[in-house]
């Protein structure tokens, strides 16, 4: 094997991967700086000309064992944890923490709350899809979307503020409830959101979606089959853009979802425009929901009777919320003690991203940061 | 004595000199504000009114970066490319007639020449990617020689294609040969061949959507990745330089250069350029970036064939 001095100099992911280099190819390391890896994901590649021989992800850069801190937190503690492994839609992780914990102790929250919940988790989705939008383009090579996406977002993270008491790492969701209440003003500038979005979908379809450069760009890059998508365990839009319908809030139901009207947008296209029209329908379908839930909202206390410090008795429970990127999954086994004995996070990125490798293979380096974005990933959320 | 002739030559490459310094300052102040209109932001706004100094201001600060040179790089090779990719574009501006009698240097071939010294530039970008030993520069290299050499072909076959019609290669002679009107001038009377040159000159200068060479979401910065200062700072003035020397030939060969529907003169000639440059750089912000491949495709596919129907059409209609 390799000598300690060969694996400092040249890395212990770099040995094993030159292994299996072919003549006449070249070792190429994309990340952890590259600017499309959005973050610090680090791919390996083996190219030949501009064609990828073979591609592998290396993880671990930003690896901050958020599950092994579980265990030495109580449980309202870890709630602030839970915004920052996915910080795009951190709400949807709140959610499932929380949603673990209530499920356990059988302590449902007070409507009100549901009802914040679903307002505040589709409106992070939404702004989770306008940056994703905005930053694929961006891999792409079109600049100006990404500033419409942000003014979009920005107006959409000041109601989030207001509703929430934070910009991007939120914390608001306690056990059995909420942390702050909607106002009727507040309610009135969600309303006005809606239509201003509306209104400008469509001129993000004409101007963007529609270019022939684009087109050119995604359509037939990136086909992942069923049965692959499957394998791999893809879930959210990536599973939906191969024209599977599976939505946790419709195949697994929870909170209010089943009494809301909207649609799984599904596209049996398979590649890369498949899952850009399924994000961008998306869009669509959350601000229906958001819609619907603000005129469904009833009265009272957004936070049911319970006492300040949960008592969680001993067992173990799994609770899964649909996220931007797929189905979050939050397994919590309990002791009775206060805090959790065991958490383990299922992060949708971390399948979506084990699709890569395949996917990749044969493809130009272009192509393969096209497919890369089209996957949407959120690095920290990978690592934990 | 001095020959009065190397006197207007000298004298004529000090204006250039200065003109194209100018032209880089103005279009990159140009550039950064019509990029933050496109995206509904004002652009560059604290230096100076309307962050007019802006361009000086990103000047002396690349100026006063220290300049590295990465380990196990070829020095020599390696600062030699972004003065390469500079001084032939000042030499381009050379045979070009701003005005009837507005010329640094009167050739019969002033196109030729041209042509010979803008394929310079693709030989410093390739040093550059050589130079630096870095895998994506290298990559951004092969990128911009396989993109250049596609695309100079097009490109010749087109401004042959206005050679034919004037029946000359003097820039002078073909900016006269045509008239003061719009509808007088190549670019109607050869839309073809203007189309041609417009999409192989965004690909020349490196421009969006054809910058592969430098594609930042791709190769990070291309053959640029590992310059830093007034390295960089070269490149970037070379690009706009480009862009001002593909705009003026474009000006003279279709555009009817100095003539105008009145008051004929220099200043109808700048406005022309002008008006290309802005549609460059509104391009920049609108489109996506294509693929390599598909890019090669569209030069050996369409544009090739293209250009040389549209060679035999000129020849056989406009000139019977």
């Amino acid at each position: 094997m390799f000598t300690k001095e060969q694996i400092a100099e040249r890395g212990f992911y770099t040995q094993h991967f030159e292994q299996g280099k072919q003549d006449n190819s070249l070792i190429l390391n994309m990340g952890p700086q590259h600017p499309s890896t959005h973050g610090v994901l680090r791919v390996m590649l083996e190219i030949d000309g501009e064609y990828i021989l073979r591609a592998d992800p290396v993880l671990g850069y930003i690896h901050r064992m958020h599950e092994k801190m579980a265990e030495g937190k109580t449980y309202a503690q870890f709630i602030t944890n839970m915004g920052r492994v996915d910080y795009l839609h951190a709400l949807a992780w709140n959610w499932a923490f929380v949603g673990a914990v209530e499920k356990l102790g059988e302590t449902p929250p007070s409507p009100r709350a549901e009802y914040l919940r679903v307002i505040t988790c589709e409106l992070n989705r939404i702004s989770s899809h306008l940056l994703w939008w905005g930053a694929y383009l961006l891999d792409l090579g079109a600049f100006t979307p990404i500033l419409y996406a942000f003014d979009d977002r920005e107006e959409l993270l000041d109601i989030l503020q207001d509703l929430t008491g934070s910009r991007l790492t939120y914390a608001s969701f306690t056990f059995g409830g909420v942390v702050t209440d909607m106002s009727d003003a507040l309610k009135e500038r969600i309303t006005r959101f809606i239509a201003r979005l509306r209104d400008r979908l469509p001129m993000y379809k004409s101007l963007v979606t529609d270019n022939f450069i684009l087109l050119g760009r995604v359509e037939d890059i990136g086909h992942i089959p069923v049965d692959m998508a499957v394998r791999y365990g893809a879930t959210g839009p990536v599973l939906r853009g191969s024209g599977v319908a599976y939505d946790v809030r419709r195949a697994e139901p929870y909170s209010v979802y089943p009494g809301l009207d909207f649609v799984v947008p599904t596209s049996d296209r398979t590649d890369a425009l498949g899952r850009y029209l399924v994000r961008m329908q998306e869009l669509e379908q959350s601000l229906n929901i958001v819609e619907q839930a603000v005129a469904q909202i009833p009265a009272g206390d957004i936070q049911a009777k319970m006492p300040k410090k949960p008592k969680v008795p001993a067992g173990e429970v799994f609770f899964a919320v649909e996220g931007a990127r797929g189905k979050i999954g939050c397994y919590l086994q309990s002791n009775g003690s206060g805090s959790p004995y065991r958490v383990k996070l299922r992060a949708p990125s971390f399948s979506n991203l084990s699709l890569f490798a395949e996917l990749s293979q044969g493809t130009l380096l272009a192509d393969a940061v096209s497919i890369l974005g089209s996957l949407d990933l959120v690095i920290p959320e990978i690592d934990r | 004595m001095i020959d009065p002739q190397l006197l207007r030559i000298l004298v004529a490459l000090v204006g250039i000199l200065v003109f194209v310094a100018l032209n880089a300052l103005a279009l990159v102040y140009a550039e950064r504000k019509i990029a933050g209109h496109v995206q509904r932001r004002p652009g560059p706004y604290e230096v100076g009114p309307h962050g007019i100094l802006q361009p000086l201001v990103d000047g002396l600060k690349l100026m006063g970066k220290q300049l590295t040179t990465p380990k196990d790089a070829d020095p020599v090779i390696f600062w030699l490319a972004p003065i390469m990719c500079f001084m032939p574009v000042a030499l381009c501006m050379l045979p070009i007639p701003f005005g009837p009698n507005l010329v640094a240097l009167k050739l019969d071939l002033g196109i030729v020449l041209i042509l010979a010294f803008a394929g310079f530039g693709v030989l410093s970008l390739c040093l550059a990617g050589w130079g630096s030993n870095n895998k994506w520069s290298l990559l951004g290299a092969a990128r911009s020689v396989a993109q250049n050499v596609a695309y100079e072909i097009p490109l010749l076959l087109s401004v042959l294609s206005v050679a034919f019609m004037t029946g000359s290669l003097d820039l002078a002679t073909i900016s006269a040969g045509q008239g003061a009107l719009p509808w007088q001038w190549n670019a109607l009377l050869n839309p073809l061949g203007f189309i041609i040159y417009f999409i192989c000159a965004l690909a020349e200068t490196n421009r969006a959507p054809f910058d592969l060479p430098e594609a930042e979401s791709e190769l990070t910065a291309g053959f640029h990745t590992e310059y830093s200062g007034m390295g960089f700072g070269l490149f970037f003035m070379a690009e706009y330089a480009n862009m001002v020397v593909v705009c003026s030939v474009a000006t003279v060969l279709f555009l009817g250069g100095w003539n105008g529907p009145f008051a004929p003169g220099w200043w109808w000639f700048l406005l022309k350029m002008y008006a290309l440059i802005f549609l460059i750089i509104q391009i920049r912000w609108t489109y996506p970036r294509v693929r390599f491949d598909q890019l090669l495709n569209l030069c050996w596919r369409w544009l090739v064939p293209l250009a040389l129907v549209n060679l035999v059409y000129v020849t056989i209609i406009v000139k019977l």
